[in-house]
This record gives C-alpha cells, sequence and structure tokens, in this order.
C-alpha cells in the first residue's frame, strides 16, 4: 500500500489528483476497522490527519463554521455549539463510547454516510451545509443533499468535507428534541435516532417545526409532509395524531440485525409525538 | 522514521507507518501490557492515552501518534508500587480473566484524572467502550469508586 500525509490542503487536493482512487484518512474510527479486515489491501491511503485548516471551530455572524476534523469530543467541550447547536452535541455524546469520540470527526461521520449515523438528524434539523474541496473546485452542498444511499454520498472521487456550516437557529425555537434508540445508550448503533426544533407562535399555533430521523429510509430523512401540514395549527390531540400518520407515509425501514421495520415504524411515530408533546424523556 | 513518546520516553520507529499502534506497543516496544480483543473498537481492550485522551489503539495507524504523548497500562505503576486505580481493582475484585483489566483501568484512571464523578451511573457511562465477559461489572465500578473515594479523602485530609 502507499501512504500519504499531505501537510495542507493544496497539497491533499494535489495528492487526489494524482491518485483519484485513493482513499481518505481521518480519525480511522470507520476506515480502521475495514482496514484491519483486509477489506481496503492495496489501496492507496492519504491522511488528512495533518491539515491544520480543518480543525477548527470559527463562529460567524450567522452561523459557525466547523472543520471537517473536528472531534466528537472537541464539539461535545465547545462552549458556542454547547450554547447554540445542544442537539448535536448530545448526539456526539452519545456516539460509540469515549475513546471512539475523542478519534471520530464529524466530517469522517458524515462521509461514511451510515443510515445510523448520530449526528445526522442534528444536522438535518439545523440545515446545515456541506463544503468541500476537489481539484476541480470548491462547493456548497445542502446537508439532506449529500446522501446517495447506505454509505454512499455525491462526492465525486478525490472530492473532500472541508468544513460543516450551521447558521444559529433565530429566533430561538422554543423546543429542541434529542433522542437515540439502541439496545444501550452507548457503543450500540441506532434502532432509529431522531432530532426536532419547535417554533411556536403566540396563540400556541406552530410556526415552524422540523423534525429528522434516521434509521429509518436509506438515507437520513426529514418529516415534510408532516412539518408542513403542523404549520399554522394549534398541537392538540388530533393534529398531533394527523402528523403522526404523515411520518409513516414518509419513512421507508427495514428489517435488519439492530431491529425490524415494523418496531421503527411504531417507534418513529412516537418519537414525533413524544417531540410535539414536549415531554421531558 | 517517526518520533514519539511512550510512557515519558523518546522513542522512534521506522517500520511502516500504517502500523497499528497496538502492534506497535506490543511487537515493537515490548510492552504487552495493552490487549487485543476485538480489533473493531467495540471492547475497549486496547484502550491507552494519547495525549492523555483515552483511545483505541486497534484503531489508530502509528503515524498518528507522532510527536505525540501515548501512555499504556505500565506507566501506572513503579517496580515498588502499584497506581492507585489498580490498587482499587484488586481490593474489589475488579479483575478475574484479565483481558479487559488494562483497557478497563486505563478508561477509570483518566476519569480519576479529570476528576470525574463517582456516581455509579457516571462510571457505568464513561466505562461503557469497555467491555468484560466475567465481572459483570458491579466489582468493576466498586474498584472505580473505591479509588475516587481515596482521591476525596485524600483532598480532605489535605484540608484539614
Ligand atoms: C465501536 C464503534 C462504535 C461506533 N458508534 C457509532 C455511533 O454510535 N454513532 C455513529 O454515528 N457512529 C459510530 N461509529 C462510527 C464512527 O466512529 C463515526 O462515523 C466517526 O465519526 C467517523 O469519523 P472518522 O474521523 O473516524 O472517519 P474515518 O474512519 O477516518 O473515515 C470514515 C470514512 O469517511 C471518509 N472521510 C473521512 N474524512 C473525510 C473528509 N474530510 N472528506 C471526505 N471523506 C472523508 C473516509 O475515506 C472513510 O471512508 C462507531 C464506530 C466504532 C468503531
Ligand atoms: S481491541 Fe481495540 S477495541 Fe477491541
Ligand atoms: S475480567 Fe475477564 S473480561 Fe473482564
Amino acid at each position: 500500500m502507499e501512504f500519504l500525509r499531505p501537510r495542507s490542503v493544496r497539497e491533499a487536493l494535489e495528492t487526489f489528483q494524482k491518485t483519484p482512487g485513493a482513499l481518505a484518512l481521518a480519525g480511522g474510527t470507520d476506515f480502521m476497522v475495514g482496514w484491519n479486515m483486509g477489506l481496503l489491501n492495496g489501496k492507496t491511503v492519504v491522511d488528512l490527519s495533518r491539515i491544520a485548516e480543518w480543525k477548527g471551530i470559527e463562529a460567524g455572524k450567522t452561523g459557525v463554521r466547523i472543520g471537517s476534523l473536528v472531534t466528537h469530543a472537541e464539539l461535545q467541550r465547545h462552549p458556542l455549539i454547547r450554547r447554540e447547536f445542544p442537539l448535536l452535541v448530545e448526539a456526539c455524546a452519545l456516539i460509540g463510547a469515549i475513546a471512539i469520540q475523542n478519534r471520530g470527526t464529524i466530517g469522517g461521520n458524515i462521509a461514511n454516510a451510515s443510515p445510523a449515523a448520530d449526528t445526522f438528524p442534528s444536522l438535518a434539523v439545523y440545515e446545515a451545509v456541506v463544503h468541500t474541496a476537489s481539484p476541480q473546485g470548491r462547493r456548497a452542498i445542502p446537508f439532506l443533499g449529500i446522501f446517495a444511499g447506505p454509505k454512499k454520498t455525491h462526492l465525486r472521487p478525490g472530492e473532500l468535507i472541508e468544513a460543516i456550516e450551521i447558521p444559529y437557529a433565530r429566533p430561538r425555537p422554543s423546543a429542541a428534541y434529542f433522542r437515540k434508540v439502541g439496545t444501550r445508550a452507548a457503543q450500540a448503533l441506532s434502532k432509529t435516532v431522531a432530532a426536532g426544533l419547535l417554533w411556536l407562535s403566540r396563540g400556541k399555533t406552530v410556526a415552524e417545526s422540523r423534525f429528522a430521523l434516521g434509521s429509518v429510509a436509506p438515507t437520513i430523512r426529514r418529516a415534510r409532509k408532516a412539518e408542513d401540514y403542523l404549520r399554522g395549527r394549534k398541537l392538540t390531540a388530533e393534529t398531533v395524531g394527523r402528523a403522526m400518520d404523515l411520518v409513516e407515509a414518509e419513512i421507508a425501514p427495514i428489517d435488519d440485525v439492530r431491529s425490524t421495520a415494523a418496531y421503527r415504524f411504531a417507534v418513529s411515530k412516537n418519537l414525533l409525538k413524544e417531540f410535539l408533546e414536549c415531554r421531558p424523556r | 522514521m517517526i518520533k514519539l513518546n511512550v510512557n515519558g520516553k523518546r522513542r522512534s520507529f521506522s517500520g511502516p507507518l500504517f502500523k497499528r499502534l497496538i502492534d506497535v506497543l506490543r511487537e515493537d516496544f515490548r510492552l504487552t501490557g495493552t490487549k487485543e480483543g476485538c480489533g473493531e473498537g467495540e471492547c475497549g481492550a486496547c484502550t491507552v492515552f494519547l495525549d492523555g485522551e483515552p483511545v483505541n489503539s486497534c484503531l489508530i495507524p502509528v503515524a498518528h501518534a507522532e510527536g505525540r504523548k501515548v501512555e499504556t497500562i505500565e506507566s501506572l505503576a513503579n517496580a515498588k508500587k502499584l497506581g492507585v486505580m489498580q490498587e482499587a481493582f484488586l481490593k474489589r475484585g475488579g479483575a478475574q480473566c484479565g483481558i479487559c483489566t488494562p483497557g478497563m483501568v486505563m478508561t477509570a484512571e483518566y476519569w480519576r484524572r479529570v476528576g470525574g464523578s463517582p456516581e455509579p451511573e457516571a462510571i457505568r457511562n464513561v466505562l461503557a467502550g469497555n467491555l468484560c465477559r466475567c465481572t459483570g461489572y458491579q466489582h468493576i465500578v466498586d474498584s472505580v469508586i473505591e479509588a475516587l473515594g481515596r482521591r476525596r479523602k485524600k483532598a480532605r485530609g489535605q484540608k484539614a
């Protein structure tokens, strides 16, 4: 194998231009599992971990820009992320266990595109934008637009994630919700994972709601139909029930080693209900 | 060739840079305290500190330790005396077959060093990535509480 270790973005992009089939390595928590199994033998590996430009968290006027190499542990510790994006902090705290959080990066989590990835529902409701760089140039891709299927993204060969930009939620939401359902909280992949943001207007009607579910379709899903239906309505047993039915039509869960489709349908509806009722868990 | 600091000593490594840190520690540096359970990041037996933070050494190419500080279970004791966490595991029966123990003790030691909470639930949470087939975990939690309790007593003693 060839192992290349660029020191800057420019060097990294040049490396990929020369070897388009190369594999990127960040924290290695997904990569090394495949590597140790011998699935990646003979490949050229490009180590991104020395690219200092991608390790920072920068606060802007309208949002924050998180370098792709920022780890789940660093996100949890960062005061601005804690204040503005509690749903991302909650997600990062439930990824694997502490040793995984110390190494796994947000860019790696996105590029890996697991349908069960825990940061995705939070990034979906905060409406993050993924910034990429490739020898051909730079792109800004809305978060939901990056996924092509389970473990598949629309990133082109040699295209790297450089940062994730998340706009501040303004006005501040009336309620924020995150829940991971798994066999246990830590070190278990999600059966279902959900995040929600809710803005209520004065008359207690829904000004806006955003709800996203992971592990219930080939890629992360926003519950658009339920969100549209709820806009301008009061939250009553009837409207919540109707929104739950609409969620059912928007997901496509499967039976797999962690759970069944029937369970995921039921739990998805109940998560939406819990979110809308803002019940403390 | 890369340079790194292992248990306070400057070391260099001139083999393949993609060799796993656990293999470099065990085979090249003869530090066999660190164990391999799964090789997939699931079990935590291979836990070491990288710049003071617990990591799975089975998931790290040695290149990522370049210029950094690695600490293994061997660093907790000297020839005469075990570390506080090790003593507590002995006293409270926190180890049986011993395969999980080096990783378990390292994660617990991290918790002690950062002043982590002695609540059983907090201890179970920080140890969630360290699996044990033998003890049923209760004796491990008791061991950690024992070690953290000593820290408290000591702090109180100093104040008095
Ligand atoms: C025991 C264990 C438990 C886990 N538990 C969870 C969990 O509960 N929830 C969860 O969501 N995940 C979990 N994971 C998965 C993993 O830890 C995360 O997805 C992590 O964020 C991956 O980041 P990384 O930096 O380690 O990526 P790497 O392993 O370095 O890379 C992952 C993939 O992304 C590509 N890549 C990495 N960075 C970039 C970039 N900047 N641009 C383009 N491509 C890139 C790589 O080529 C590779 O294909 C777990 C993994 C393990 C081993
Ligand atoms: S051997 Fe590294 S986590 Fe199991
Ligand atoms: S003591 Fe045997 S695995 Fe923990």
